[in-house]
């Protein structure tokens, strides 16, 4: 089959992503059957919540897995990908808030609630078009891909780079994040989009659409991988690695850097839109908290804690990260920040190259051992 | 120290004296209205500055007297019983029962009578505010009465703002009169005045009602009044300019401070350091404890919090510096996500042990109130003395790169790190105190901010961004360029703000300088030269 | 003004006329150098906070000329290959590769596309790459975005990468990370990498800083071998290798050319013996 011959040729020499895969197939086929198929009593049920949870960290996965693109293997630090997660989650939102028509507050079947709450007589222009899911998975990708485009467009046209062009990217989610609490806007403003009934015809609330929603979820991660594994695996992941590791370098052998740093950022970019799109109907809501610079920032910690420029480690970092989140902020909510702020003095000092590291030297010693004797 | 005097009533009335005085005070609760009449006359005659608390405390309906020895008493009403106070020292007398004492009535001829008479004493009062203050009050609600008192005082007054307000009152009374000529005078007395009702006053005189009927008659006192009102209005957008570059240099002066001391770590060191702002916290909380240690003497507080933030926030600074980030120089994205950690943990550390709410840190007398230029232009002292702290500020960190051992130092490792090192100065001790003088002034910068905002855990992260925006739009390790950018940022910001909202304007300065690193991606004042190049 | 620049001058603009009747022999991209030269530099002043690093520096190189530039410090050869390479825009002066194209108009990138490769003086590889990647991505072949995520290597490219591994002698590091090479082999790899570029101009910056004597023979054999095929221009402080390849030596001093001719010629320059003995 041509088809698995491309898959394992992506995934030639990729250890991490196969374990990765393969764990993420077993959970993906377990969890539904836990779900649906075991009785609530037993002891081995899986609550909804449960899966809607693990659903976000995937999600979230998919979001650490574009920030190591940019990071990782381009070397650009962007405090600001929260915003393009922000930016597909509210494409999303747009839809799921069609989708309620007459059956929000105010029974309005055009206008969502927030609308008629501030007088609004019709929809703004930029609301036209999102009661068509094929159109609202199109804004996913290219609102943020447009933003991206643009301010990559700018920021690396005039050579921006290092800690620059990260306090840009956070000035960037700063800025978005004042604008959408506006409610002038057109976005709910402060209380974003929320009371989503359906999708796709689905009720948001019921446990078999919870389920479908985690499978999209993690066949979309998979793929996902898989496209950015073979990106970083082609020529133009070497050039992308070439570029963090002597910019000026590949300039001088001829190859135009800003535009691949704007691929790069762009592809990025777009992922964490669709990252964003899975999450809102998982969680159903979506705010202008999303766009804060401190998400953009913790998301940093995870790619780190796990490993950057390996793809795999930036999942494992995301999962564990948020479980440790989960956890904390519901058993010790008082340690959560030392936690994470902790977590972030101890990772740049003792783990640079994150837990993957740390397992690669582990092995590399045991190696060497077992050579010398 | 000035200030302190100035700012302690002139109106506080000296215990004792006089017993001539004190008899006519024990004469206003004895005979009809008539003879009260009669008494107030005679104390207004009596030529005693303490007449005016008298005659206030009477209006007010609060002179009381007691009923078992006659004597005349000021009461705070509280509760079953009254507070009872000497009218004259404002002393306390204790206590009385409801029965106790006895109101000292008057009639509406009175309250007129005594109207006219605070009025001319405050008037002829020997303090120019003082008199101010009287005929503002006058002018608020104008009579022919009044305006004939204003009239009288006009010829011995000889303080040019007093007088401009006396004009405006008689004007407002002149506008009034039948003779054209007197009235056309009037308006154009009024279109010289700033204050609030010379503008109202001329507004009526150009009204239109819903018949297209002016209300006002004759047209040329419509166009004179309209000429006078576009007078006020050139004059008020002027004063309206100047209070926003005010408002501006104010913002300015606090993004300085919270700018400067980065602009040191970022330029000399190539440190981000992103705990800068919970460094600013911890010296408005610094601020809050020192208000706390010394609640008596809250005018003395600030001296005290200034140098006590700057060794906190300098001590937690060296700290931070000699535990992490020494041992990733070279790694500036690195040293941005350990330093972001650490603005995690100084936040909650603070919510823990203050409470995540806002602290309450007060403001010294000195500090509040307004230095008032005109009735349409008012400089808050809290703001002047930020500005012409953060200057302070400014030329004091000047001075130290500029002329001290240190500084010379810090410039030699600024410019050339290995060279430095191999001349013997000792680059890591240079960098900790660098780095300690920099979060020093953050310190000191969180006092300043103590006085204009809340104080609360995340004060810091309000100001990072936007100091951050400062030193990148300055240039960096350029500390003139961070005044000027420091100072423009807020003068734009705050032009930006009403014709945009206060949050467009933020995002409209953010994307400005998006836009403007495109043309100058070294700021301002770029570091030239060669080195810069590499 | 330089008399010799006149006559440069004169030399392009005929140039050009007559380019312009033969437009239609001439390709895009392709470098003209029906004239002799590939690399006009003309009257170029570049100054860094009022310091001239350049100071109205003219100088031609032939096709296929091996030239080697030397004086002393300060005296604008980095400057000088800063511009060629379009790294730094000069204040005022024109430089052409070959009759048409203005390389104070073009971007690093182009300049390298067209064809200059440059070795810097300190070596500067992809560490992270192997020796294998650094050549592979140094490599003549379409460098754009879209072209270079689906390019794959073909055999032919496979083998080229492997001559020239030979030519450098890293055959036996063929995968090991650059950042493992010593300093020596790294001023190879990057050596290596110009000749994958296969650029019509090499620059090179002090080629044998940390090679030792048999090193440095190779190189010497190495660049004059390029000679003809490609132009090279040498930068190099060490008079004992400049002597055994040069035929013909520029002396830059204070941004503009003191002398030039063959090693001997040079030497007994009056002006130069000032300059490296006098004062």
């Amino acid at each position: 089959m041509p088809q698995k011959g491309l898959l394992l040729r992506i995934l030639e020499h990729d250890t991490g992503g196969k374990i990765f895969l393969a764990a993420l197939t077993v959970v993906a086929v377990l969890l539904p059957v836990l779900n649906l198929a075991v009785p609530e009593g037993s002891a081995l049920h899986v609550s909804t919540y449960t899966v809607t949870l693990l659903g976000k960290y995937l999600c979230y996965a998919l979001l650490a897995i574009a920030l190591d693109l940019v990071w990782g293997y381009c070397g650009i630090l962007s405090l600001g990908h929260a915003a393009f997660f922000a930016l597909g989650g509210y494409a999303m939102g747009m839809y799921l808030m069609r989708q309620i028509g007459e059956r929000g507050v105010y029974g309005n079947p055009e206008l969502p609630d927030f609308m008629v709450f501030l007088n609004w007589q019709e929809l703004p222009w930029y609301w036209f078009g999102f009661d068509q899911f094929w159109f609202a998975m199109l804004m996913v990708v290219l609102a943020p891909g447009v933003l991206a485009f643009v301010f990559g467009w700018l920021a690396f046209r005039s050579r921006v780079t290092g800690v620059y062009l990260s306090i840009i990217t956070q000035a960037l989610t700063f800025a978005l994040m004042l604008a959408f609490f506006r409610n002038e806007m057109g976005f709910g403003g402060n209380n974003g989009l929320t009371d989503f009934k359906d999708i796709l015809g689905f009720n948001l609330q019921s446990d078999a659409t919870r389920i479908g929603l985690f499978l999209a979820t993690a066949i979309t991660l998979a793929l996902s991988y898989c496209v950015a594994r073979y990106v970083v695996n082609s020529k133009l992941g070497r050039v992308v690695v070439a570029v963090r590791d002597a910019e000026d370098r590949a300039r001088f052998i001829g190859y135009k850097v800003e535009s691949f740093k704007l691929w790069i950022f762009v592809f990025s970019a777009m992922l964490a839109g669709i990252a964003g799109a899975l999450y809102v109907p998982q969680v159903g809501i979506i705010n202008p908290g999303e766009f804060s610079p401190l998400n953009s920032i913790e998301l940093v910690v995870w790619v780190a804690v796990g490993g950057r420029g390996t793809l795999y480690g930036a999942v494992l970092g995301a999962i564990l990260v948020n479980f440790a989140k989960t956890y904390l902020t519901g058993a010790l909510p008082e340690v959560w920040l030392f936690a994470l702020g902790g977590l972030f003095v101890v990772v740049t000092l003792f783990l640079p190259q994150g837990i993957v590291g740390l397992l690669r030297r582990r092995r590399r010693k045991a190696g060497l051992k077992e050579a010398a004797t | 120290m000035m200030l302190l005097i100035f700012s302690a009533s002139p109106l506080q009335a000296q215990g004792g004296g006089d017993p001539a005085f004190t008899a006519l005070v024990g004469q206003l609760k004895d005979g009809d209205f008539n003879d009260k009449a009669r008494t107030i006359s005679d104390l207004e005659a009596s030529n005693d500055e303490r007449a005016i608390t008298v005659f206030k405390t009477l209006l007010a309906g609060s002179l009381y007297y007691r009923k078992d020895d006659g004597r005349v008493v000021s009461v705070k009403e509280g509760g079953d019983a009254y507070q009872l106070f000497d009218v004259l020292s404002g002393e306390s007398l204790g206590e009385a029962g409801r029965r106790d004492v006895k109101k000292i009535s008057i009639n509406n001829y009175l309250r007129g009578q005594l109207r006219g008479v605070i009025a001319r004493l405050s008037l002829s009062h020997k303090n120019t505010a003082v008199r101010l203050n009287a005929v503002k009050e006058i002018v608020k609600d104008i009579d022919a009465d009044t305006a004939a008192l204003l009239r009288e005082a006009m010829s011995a007054e000889t303080d040019e703002a007093v007088l401009e307000a006396m004009r405006v009152g008689v004007a407002l009374m002149d506008v009034n009169s039948a003779d054209k000529s007197t009235r056309l005078a009037a308006i154009e007395n009024l279109g010289g005045s700033l204050l609030p009702e010379a503008r109202l006053r001329l507004d009526a005189l150009v009204v239109q009602d819903a018949n297209k009927e002016y209300a006002e008659a004759d047209a040329d006192i419509r166009r004179a009044a309209a000429q006078a009102l576009s007078h006020i209005e050139s004059r008020r957008q002027i004063y309206g300019f100047l209070e926003t570059v005010f408002f501006g240099l104010s913002l300015g002066s606090v993004l300085l401070l919270a700018a400067i001391g980065l602009a040191i770590t970022f330029g000399v060191m190539g440190v981000i350091n992103m705990a800068h702002g919970e460094l600013m916290m911890l010296g408005a909380y610094t601020t809050y404890v020192v208000q706390l240690l010394m609640p008596n003497h809250i005018e003395y507080s600030l001296l005290v919090a200034v140098p006590a933030a700057f060794l906190v926030a300098g001590i937690v600074g060296i700290g931070i510096e000699r535990g992490v980030i020494r041992f990733l120089y070279g790694r500036p994205l690195e040293t941005l996500l350990a330093t972001f950690g650490i603005s995690l943990i100084l936040q909650q550390l603070v919510r823990s042990i203050f409470s995540p709410l806002n602290r309450l840190v007060e403001t010294p007398a000195w500090m509040s109130g307004a230095l008032e230029i005109n009735s349409a232009f008012a400089l808050t002292y809290n703001r002047l003395y930020v500005i012409v702290f953060s200057l302070l500020v400014f030329a004091a960190l000047l001075l130290i790169l500029k002329k001290t051992a240190l500084g010379l130092q810090v410039r030699a490792v600024s410019q050339n790190r290995a060279m430095a090192k191999a001349m013997g100065i000792r680059t890591s001790w240079v960098d900790a105190l660098t780095f300690g003088l920099g979060s020093g002034i953050a310190g000191v910068a969180g006092v300043a901010l103590s006085q204009l905002t809340n104080v609360g855990p995340n004060l810091g992260q309000a100001y990072i961004i936007d100091s951050f925006m400062v030193v990148v739009f300055g240039g960096v390790g350029n500390l003139w360029g961070t005044l000027v950018g420091a100072m423009s940022l807020g003068v734009v910001n705050k032009f930006l703000e009403p014709w945009s909202g206060a949050v467009l304007a933020k995002i409209l300065v953010l994307v400005f300088i998006i836009l403007f690193i495109q043309k100058r991606p070294r700021g301002l004042f770029p570091q030239k030269g060669r080195a810069a190049e590499g | 003004m330089n008399p010799l620049s006149v006559f440069g001058k004169r030399r392009r603009e005929r140039a050009r006329d007559t380019a312009g009747a033969e437009r239609h022999t001439v390709t895009a991209g392709e470098v003209d150098v029906s004239h002799g030269p590939i690399l006009y530099l003309e009257n170029i002043t570049v100054s860094f906070d009022g310091f001239k690093a350049l100071n109205e520096l003219t100088l031609y190189i032939d096709d296929g000329e091996l030239r080697c530039i030397i004086g002393p410090n300060g005296a604008g050869k980095t400057t000088m290959m800063d511009v060629i390479t379009g790294k730094t825009r000069p204040d005022s002066g024109t430089a052409f590769f070959g009759q048409i194209m203005d390389l104070t108009r073009m971007s690093e990138y182009e300049i390298a596309s067209a064809g200059i490769g440059r070795k810097f003086q300190k070596p500067t590889v992809f560490p992270q790459h192997t020796v294998f990647e650094n050549l592979e991505l140094a490599m003549r072949a379409d460098k754009r975005v879209w072209p270079t995520l689906v390019a794959r290597l073909s055999g032919e490219q496979r083998a080229r990468i492997d001559e020239v591994l030979e030519i450098v002698m890293l055959m036996a590091q063929r995968d090991l990370r650059a950042a493992e090479l010593s300093h020596g082999q790294k001023q190879w790899m990057e050596i290596g990498m110009l000749l994958m570029q296969d650029p019509r101009v090499l620059l090179v910056d002090e080629p044998i800083a940390g090679m030792t004597h048999q090193e440095t023979e190779r190189t010497a054999e190495l660049l004059t071998s390029l000679a003809g095929k490609h132009s090279v221009v040498v930068v190099e402080h060490d008079m004992a290798f400049v002597r055994s390849i040069a035929r013909k030596v520029t002396v830059l001093h204070e941004g503009h050319v003191l002398a030039e001719g063959n090693m001997d010629e040079v030497q007994n320059h009056p002006a130069v013996i000032d300059v490296y003995l006098g004062a």
